[in-house]
């Protein structure tokens, strides 16, 4: 239990300091990898509180492809060393206390919602069955994510096409000025324009280049 | 203290929701941190979610976690493409300079 705790405390502290730097540090790549520090620190939380294949998922995903998105985005547009300071502008003053009301609001009434709840113990007591069953997390996951759950994960499959092929139509472009193969041109050429049987007349050359 | 239960990652889960919200607030550099700070929200979320998925016992949780990760990262794909192409267009992406729709 002891142990338990010193873990929790280890991860939670690391993963909200990491995500005070996120909004907080004034270079953009070093904005992304405290994200990454934060996803690590709570993966690992999800891992110790049994969800392993959550934890894993999480670091796959987020770790190895939406921080490293990310960070070709930022190095690509060029906008990390913008070295201005955190709340540049002559407007910003009024923005800095309205948003820290809102969201100290935002805070408290959430502790207030926590603080207030009271769980059912019969809730607590019966349906219990997740720690004491030999099956593994994943293997329930997986038996419930493909029988219960079919159309919502074939619906977040859609999504993902719909994401990807989005992606790739708004950031497409065509470069004039690119020489570039097409391969229409290529199997569509006939020997009657490309080919030309001339008459040399002795002494006399041929001019090829008019 | 020493006994951690469901209150301690809720609690953890709205400090993360709230540095989310201020981090959109307060961010006056680029627009590349402001979707950061909603990844911040939907991590905080899924935190929520897994805690009351293990201790109440339900794996749904854990199922509508999955389901908001793909979310996530559709999200963040979109995004990333939006600004992209905004970069390429008027070529700046600060959060000051992006006024054409007069909001």
């Amino acid at each position: 239990m002891i142990a338990h705790a010193i873990f929790f405390y280890t991860f939670s502290i690391i993963a909200v300091v990491s995500a005070i730097m996120v909004t907080a540090s004034k270079n953009t790549v070093h904005s992304v990898f405290f994200l990454i520090l934060d996803f690590i620190s709570i993966s690992c939380l999800f891992i110790m509180i049994g969800a392993e294949f959550l934890g894993m998922i999480m670091l796959i995903v987020y770790v190895g492809a939406v921080a490293v998105l990310f960070l070709f985005v930022v190095m690509m547009l060029n906008v990390a060393q913008q070295k201005n300071q955190w709340f540049a502008g002559q407007s910003t003053s009024k923005h800095i206390p309205v948003g820290l009301i809102i969201s100290t609001l935002i805070f408290f009434e959430i502790i207030i919602v926590i603080g207030g709840w009271k769980y059912k113990p019969e809730i607590f007591d019966i349906n219990n069955s997740l720690a004491n069953t030999s099956v593994s997390n994943t293997h329930s996951l997986g038996q419930i994510l493909y029988t219960d759950y079919i159309h919502v994960f074939q619906i977040s499959g859609m999504i993902l096409l719909v994401a990807m092929i989005g992606a790739i139509v708004l950031t497409f472009r065509q470069r004039s000025g690119v020489k570039r193969q097409s391969y229409i041109k290529q199997i569509s050429r006939e020997r009657v324009e490309s080919v030309e049987v001339l008459e040399v007349q002795s002494n006399k050359g041929v001019k090829i280049d008019d | 203290m020493i006994d951690i239960g469901l209150g301690h990652y809720l609690t953890l889960g709205a400090v993360i929701f709230s540095i989310g919200v201020i981090g959109i607030f307060l961010n006056r550099k680029n627009i590349i941190v402001i979707l950061m700070s909603i990844e911040l929200i939907l991590l905080a979320v899924n935190i929520n979610l897994v805690a009351f998925s293990i201790y109440l016992g339900d794996l749904a949780g854990q199922v509508f976690t999955l389901f908001i990760l793909t979310v996530a990262a559709a999200e963040a794909a979109i995004g990333l493409a939006i600004i992209v192409v905004y970069f390429r267009n008027s070529g700046t992406i600060r959060v000051e300079e992006i006024d054409k729709l007069k909001g």
